[in-house]
This record gives structure tokens, C-alpha cells and sequence, in this order.
């Protein structure tokens, strides 16, 4: 027998349980509830709620998948836009072009106009006006025309310089397609416009004889030996080396480095250009760049910066205010009024300050964010705060204590917890804020995100507020986004704080 | 009472030196920008520089801690913030700011007169109204207008109103003839863009506040003791939820000199707002000084105030105490 004093080492034969029972607690009937299951049951309860997070879910895609999806070779060449000036295309769908979502904006012109638009369409084939409403005429007999007129075909031509090469090229591509591109030179000098192929005079307004327009191309010179598609008129149509044919370029530069300037007609440049036809969802803005793509980028930049400047703000917040509240005291009082001070800068104060000092060393985008972190941990803080002074005197938190928890164990293990359903919550309020406040800032101008990979939706709506009266489309895909965003997650935020409070447990609404 | 205001007051003094004091020797860290560089009218701004002790006689910057120091004297207690240095070169900071401040205040105090009413109106029908379509349509709708930036439905009214319908002016009236129709009428898209969010915000805390303060038990005992609804409502629910309600309307009040920025940028309001964006960009360091200034004391007053309009209207919150809920 061993010693009956060796308590630490009884066999484990000698245990028996005293009535067959067995140890372990009576089996859960139900399902065992977590916090984030018992949240997402009042969560999906809320139904303007689950609305809104849908929203928010196209929205992310969007913004994650807009820039893949609306990438082609003309949004690829972001240098193009700048020659090409393809600019305040406004939106065209082909699937919804029977809502009017078809390029054409309906608008009131005057006769000089209409004359102008017709010439584009006599000259290329292409309509410029789709379809003329009314003509009114004014007490002082001026005709006005209510028309609608298509955005891609009016942009017209413009002036490009070509190499030899490129000359070539778009003759042979001319040849195989039967669109044309270049068309003939023109002689006038008085008027800029390459899209005035007649006589007018210098403001533009054509001279007409006998109800026609007069064609001022160019008949001598070289061009070339331009050999491809000639527009109708052409005496060179029927003979190639006719003296009086129409010439489609003016050569500058000696024979070494010959450029041609040639005419070109924006819509079928953009074709050979591009591979494809021109026709933007959202339209352009008025540097030329696809405002689908455009807004997608911002909003993914948007949505990145927002949610660092989320997860920072948490963990400076969580920490600091874990201490404050665990702790109290002096370090309470001192981290208070440094709360109160930050809190007190208006935040246009401390983003200008940060721009002024680190702008130039680290970036518009960093000095923005830390301008974001400087102020924002402070909500964060002060909500971790209250939730550790509500729980740091409870008995959970004593019986844990007289265990031997150490303080950081008793913080982030037990009392932490507590704020996780506020502070989830106020995660995600911080998104909309932030880019509620990134785009007031850039819209302001006070800080320029602007280049040519990179946009913020700030600084869409501030390029489109110049278009507003004669181009709205530029400055209304960004806003709507920006509302919308901003609607939907103000309702998702109503819900999770629902969800996430416990004083409305069981009770239905 | 008095003791908790004064201390108050006293603290916001001190955060308020605080966050200037930082904001000057940022701004005065930052590369000085030679008097010389703006041609005309030098002289001017060279010699309010002496006076403002942020340099010698002879034109070169002194030790940052005594132009610290300076910059307490003169400009902190004396009042001079100096003259323009970019945007309007030689004139006095304090001049044009108090030129700009009236359209500013006008501006933000018609909102005020326009959204004080009208949000109070249709919060408590709605609330009358719970749960019934006319609470519905206007909780939609102050969801979407408290949730919708400002500067969006700014844009719709310019856009709609002004151009489209071509009711008002694009942009507001210059000059100083602040009360004629002229003037009063460029203002109103800008009044209305300001005060759709805050008619969306009072709407909101009216109905809330009425809501609970309706279905507590001494309104059913008023409505027992032979009281018509419309009595309980107006004697007894409104003035509970006023206590809310109130301190809110103290807020806006003082936020109303602040005024809104990027309404005032996008009607071109010749107010405060547009000069302090002017003066970052232009970097006219004086006057951002002034308005940074002005701006940091609007917000920490309008805090202070509607923690003491809570004491004011209801007696039964003690302020200063140490169950005011403040831990």
C-alpha cells in the first residue's frame, strides 16, 4: 500500500463518480449563439439595412472591379487624351439608348450653328443632329432650332501631325475598313476650327452662296501621293493625278523627318486608334478621360484610404483609450486634454498644416492620412474609454483579477470585448466621413490628388463644377456616387448599431 | 454655477492658446516668404512686419521664441494680425475679415430662419404621425438629406434652379447692400442648400425626442386629466423634448458665423469662407492665421454653449455636478 499521506499521486482507479452520473454539464438543446451570429439576427431583421449593404457591396465592386472591366486602349493611354481631345462626350449606352442614355443632349442653337453642325454631317456622313424638334424664330428673325444633338460626332475634327508612317498606316486601314479618317486640307487662315471646311469669316459664321456652302479645300501642293479614300466632290475621285484633286495633308519638315498635318475626323480616329467604337458609359470629362473609369479609381482609392485611416484610427484608438479607462488618474487627465485640444482644431486647420509641411516631402496622400489620424483616433478613443470605466468595476472583472489576470489580460481579454460592438460600428461610420471630408478637401482645392493614374472623387466633382451649367454629366456620376455612398452607409451604420446594441435584445421593433 | 462656467471659459481660453500657439509655429517653421517677392506696396507689408515683431528692422526673421513672444504681445493681446501679404497686398487682415463677415452671417442666419421652423414642423408631425405614410415619406427624406452632402444637393439646386429654370442668379450679388430684394434673391439657393441638411437634422431630433417623450406615462395622465391632444402635445411633450432640441438650435446658432464652406466656395458668397481658401492657396500666412482663429474659437464656444443651454432649460440637469453624466 502505498503512503495514504501522497494525496498528489491517487491512483485514478480509486475515483468513482457517486451516483453514474456523468461530469460533464447537460448538453445545449440549441445551437450555441456567438456575438457576431446574435448580431447578424437582429442585423437581418433591418431591412432598409440589408438595402443599404447591398449598395455598399455594388459600390466596392465597382470600385474594385471598374477599372479592370471599363480598362481598354484608350483608357490604357492616358498621354492620348491630351492630343486626341475627345472631350464632354456625355454618356451613351448602347443597351439603354432608348432611355436617352444615347451621347445626344437636346439643346437650343442658332442658325450659325445648325449650318456648323450640317457642314460636319455634309462632309463626313455622319449625323451630327439626330433630329430637329421645332424651329422658332425670334421677333428680330433670327431661326432657332430645337435639336438633338449627338456629343461624339459633333467634337469634329482636329489638326494632327502625322509621320510618314502613321500617314501610311491609317491609308491602309482607310483602304481595309472604308471608313475614312483624313480628310482634305483646307486653305483657310482666318479661322482656327478645323471643323469650318468652308468659306466663313473670322468668327466663323459661314459665307453661303446661294444656300450653299462654299468649300475652300486645298487643290495645290504636295500631299504625299495620298492615295486612299476621297470624299465626294473630289476630282481626284475619277483621276488619282487630276491637277485640281483635293489634297488630304500639308507636309512641313525637309525629306529627312516629312510630317504631314492632316485633317482628322475624331470618330473613326478614335476606331483605328482604339480598336473599338467610341461609346462611354458615364461619358468624358473635359480632359477626355472616361468618367466610368475615372470615378471607379477614385472610389477605389477612396475606399483604400478610408478604410487604413479606419484601421489606424482603431488601434490608436483601442489602445489609448484601454489605457485611459483601465488606468484613469493622471494619465486620464492628461490624455483628456490632449483629446480636448485635437478635438478643438477645426480638421481644415490641421489638414492645411500637414499639406504645408509634409506635402512636399511625403505626398498629398500620406500628409492627408496623417492628418486623418492625427484628429480621428479621438472617437475612437473616448468610446473604448467609456466602455473600460462602465466594466473595469465589475465582478467578472475582480474574479479575473483574484485569479492572477495580469492588467493587459484583464484589458483586451475582458473588458475590451464590451466596446468591440460600438466600435465596429464606428469603424465603419469613419468610411463615409472619411470620404465625406477627403472630397470637401479636395474640392476645395486645398489638397491636389489629381494625376494622371490617380483621382480621388473629390477631385472629379471640383473638375466637373467648371462644366455644371453646359456639361452636367462630368460633375453627376461623381456626386451620385458620393450620395448614394453616403445614404446606404448611414443606413448600414443605423443598423449594425442596432444590431450591436444589446439594450434592444429581444425586443422587436 | 457660475464657478463651472468660469472654469469653463478659462479651460477653452487655455486649449484655445494652445492650438493658436501650435498653429503659429507651424506656420512660422514653414520657409518665410520674402516681403520683396510681391512687388508693390512693400513697404507696407515690411513695416506691419516689424510691428508685428516677426522681424527686424532691416527685414530679416528673429528667433522663432521671440516671435513667439511677439506674436503673444501684439497680436494675441494687442489685436494686430497684420496685413495681407498676397491676396490683398498691404491691406489689414482684421479690416477685410470683419468686411466679409456679414454676408457670411446673413447667409447662414437665413438658413437658420428657413430650417428652425420648418424642421421643428415636420418633426413633430411626423412624430404625431408615427408609423403612419406621412412619417414614412419624411423619415425617408430626412434620411437622404441628413446623409446626402451638402455640396451634392448644392450642385442640383444650382444646376436645376439657377440654370435650368434660371429662377436666381448663378452666383451671389457682390457689394455691401445686404438688405435689398436684389441681393436677398442671389442669396436664397444658397440659403436653401445650407438649410436642407440642418431642416433634415432638427426634423430627425424633434421627432425622436417627441416620439419617446409621447409615450411616456405623465402625457397619458395629462391626456386623462381632460387635456385635448393638442394641448399635451404643445404644453407638455414639446417642452420635454425641447431639452434636447435646444441646445441643438444654441449649436447652430454659433455655428452660423462659421458658415459652411464649400456652400459659400460653390455660390462664390464674397464671405469668410472663400477667403480662408484663398488665403491657403494663395498662402497668405496672416490671414490664415486670423481665420484659423476665428474658426478654432467659433467651435470650441458653440461647445461650450450647448453644454450650458442643457443646465439653462432644464433645471433638473446639473451641470458642474459630478452625476452629469460626466465620468
Amino acid at each position: 500500500m502505498a503512503n495514504i499521506n501522497d494525496y498528489k499521486n491517487i491512483p485514478a482507479d480509486k475515483f468513482r463518480f457517486t451516483n453514474n452520473r456523468s461530469s460533464s454539464d447537460e448538453k445545449f438543446k440549441t445551437k450555441q449563439l456567438g456575438f457576431l451570429g446574435d448580431a447578424w439576427i437582429r442585423f437581418r431583421k433591418n431591412k432598409s439595412s440589408i438595402v443599404a449593404a447591398c449598395i455598399i457591396a455594388i459600390l466596392v465592386v465597382y470600385a474594385i472591379v471598374g477599372p479592370i472591366l471599363g480598362s481598354t486602349n484608350y483608357t490604357k493611354n492616358l498621354k492620348d487624351t491630351t492630343y486626341l481631345t475627345y472631350t464632354k462626350l456625355l454618356p451613351k449606352s448602347k443597351l439603354f439608348s432608348w432611355l436617352g442614355w444615347d451621347g445626344c443632349s437636346k439643346s437650343q442653337i442658332a442658325e450659325a450653328n445648325y449650318v456648323y453642325y450640317n457642314a460636319i454631317t455634309q462632309e463626313t456622313g455622319y449625323d451630327v443632329i439626330k433630329k430637329v424638334y421645332s424651329t422658332e424664330t425670334t421677333s428680330d428673325g433670327k431661326n432657332l432650332y430645337n435639336v438633338s444633338i449627338d456629343s461624339y460626332i459633333s467634337n469634329g475634327f482636329l489638326y494632327m501631325t502625322l509621320t510618314q508612317e502613321q500617314y501610311e498606316d491609317i491609308q491602309a486601314w482607310q483602304d481595309e475598313t472604308g471608313l475614312q479618317i483624313i480628310y482634305p486640307a483646307i486653305t483657310t487662315k482666318n479661322v482656327k476650327d478645323a471643323n469650318i471646311w468652308y468659306e466663313a469669316d473670322a468668327k466663323g459664321v459661314a459665307k453661303l452662296k446661294n444656300g450653299q456652302l462654299v468649300d475652300v479645300y486645298k487643290t495645290s501642293g504636295n500631299d504625299g501621293d495620298y492615295h486612299s479614300l476621297r470624299i465626294a466632290g473630289d476630282p481626284g475621285l475619277e483621276d488619282a493625278t487630276a491637277a485640281k484633286r483635293y489634297r488630304y495633308a500639308t507636309i512641313t519638315g525637309d525629306s529627312s523627318s516629312i510630317s504631314y498635318k492632316c485633317r482628322v475626323f475624331k470618330y473613326t480616329y478614335f476606331q483605328y486608334r482604339y480598336g473599338y467604337e467610341p461609346s462611354f458609359l458615364f461619358g468624358t470629362n473635359s480632359l477626355g478621360q472616361d468618367i466610368f473609369t475615372r470615378l471607379a479609381a477614385g472610389a477605389r482609392f477612396s475606399f483604400i484610404f478610408a478604410i487604413c485611416i479606419s484601421a489606424v484610427n482603431l488601434f490608436i484608438g483601442a489602445i489609448i483609450g484601454a489605457i485611459e479607462g483601465y488606468y484613469g488618474g493622471l494619465i486620464d487627465l492628461i490624455l483628456e486634454r490632449v483629446m480636448d485640444i485635437l478635438n478643438g482644431v477645426p480638421f481644415i486647420v490641421v489638414a492645411t498644416l500637414f499639406q504645408l509641411h509634409l506635402a512636399k516631402k511625403v505626398g498629398p496622400v500620406w500628409s492627408l492620412l496623417f492628418a486623418f489620424v492625427v484628429t480621428g483616433w479621438i472617437g475612437m478613443a473616448s468610446s473604448v474609454r467609456m466602455q473600460f470605466y462602465r466594466f473595469k468595476g465589475r465582478e467578472y472583472v475582480l474574479a479575473a483579477r483574484t485569479l492572477g489576470a495580469r492588467d493587459r489580460r484583464l484589458m483586451f481579454k475582458h473588458i475590451f470585448p464590451n466596446s468591440l460592438g460600438t466600435l465596429i460600428t464606428g469603424c465603419v461610420m469613419v468610411i463615409p466621413g472619411v470620404i465625406f471630408s477627403e472630397s470637401s478637401l479636395t474640392y476645395l482645392g486645398i489638397i491636389n490628388l489629381e494625376s494622371s493614374t490617380m483621382t480621388s472623387v473629390g477631385t472629379m466633382l471640383a473638375n466637373g463644377k467648371d462644366y455644371l451649367a453646359s456639361y452636367p454629366h462630368i460633375i453627376f456620376f461623381p456626386a451620385m456616387f458620393i450620395a448614394l455612398l453616403e445614404v446606404s452607409f448611414n443606413l448600414f451604420g443605423n443598423g449594425l448599431r442596432d444590431a450591436f446594441n444589446p439594450a434592444l435584445r429581444g425586443a422587436d421593433e | 454655477m457660475v464657478r463651472y462656467v468660469i472654469k469653463r471659459v478659462l479651460l477653452m481660453l487655455l486649449t484655445f492658446f494652445i492650438i493658436i500657439s501650435a498653429c503659429f509655429l507651424l506656420i512660422r517653421l514653414l520657409p518665410n516668404v520674402p516681403a520683396q517677392q510681391f512687388g508693390k506696396d512693400m513697404s507696407l507689408v515690411l513695416q506691419r512686419r516689424v510691428r508685428q515683431g516677426l522681424v527686424d528692422s532691416a527685414g530679416n526673421p528673429i528667433p522663432l521664441m521671440s516671435q513667439y513672444w511677439h506674436f503673444i504681445s501684439r497680436t494675441l493681446i494687442g489685436g494686430d494680425w497684420g496685413v495681407s501679404e498676397s491676396l490683398y497686398i498691404g491691406q489689414d487682415c482684421m479690416q477685410i475679415f470683419v468686411s466679409k463677415l456679414p454676408s457670411t452671417i446673413l447667409l447662414n442666419l437665413y438658413s437658420m430662419i428657413f430650417a428652425v421652423p420648418l424642421g421643428l414642423a415636420l418633426g413633430i408631425y411626423a412624430a404625431l404621425k408615427k408609423n403612419k405614410w406621412q412619417d414614412h415619406v419624411i423619415s425617408t427624406g430626412v434620411m437622404i438629406f441628413v446623409s446626402v452632402p451638402s455640396y451634392v444637393y448644392a450642385f442640383l439646386v444650382q444646376y436645376l434652379l439657377c440654370f435650368k429654370f434660371k429662377l436666381f442668379p448663378l452666383v451671389m450679388n457682390s457689394g455691401t447692400k445686404y438688405f435689398t430684394w436684389s441681393m436677398f434673391h442671389s442669396m436664397l439657393p444658397a440659403v436653401l442648400s445650407l438649410s436642407f441638411g440642418s431642416i433634415a437634422g432638427f426634423a430627425r431630433y424633434t421627432r425622436a425626442e417627441l416620439t419617446e417623450v409621447l409615450t411616456s406615462e405623465y402625457l397619458l395622465l395629462a391626456r386623462t386629466k381632460g387635456l385635448t391632444k393638442a394641448q399635451t402635445t404643445s404644453r407638455h411633450a414639446l417642452r420635454n423634448a425641447m431639452v434636447v432640441i435646444f441646445p441643438m438650435i444654441i449649436g447652430e446658432f454659433i455655428g452660423i458665423i462659421g458658415g459652411s464652406l464649400i456652400i459659400e466656395n460653390i455660390f462664390v458668397v464674397p464671405g469668410v469662407g472663400p477667403l480662408y481658401i484663398n488665403s491657403i492657396t494663395a498662402l497668405d500666412y496672416n490671414f490664415f492665421m486670423l481665420l484659423s482663429a476665428f474658426y478654432t474659437i467659433i467651435g470650441l464656444a458653440s461647445g461650450i454653449l450647448i453644454d450650458l443651454s442643457y443646465g439653462f432649460i432644464d433645471p433638473r440637469i446639473r451641470i458642474g455636478s459630478k452625476a452629469n453624466g460626466k465620468y
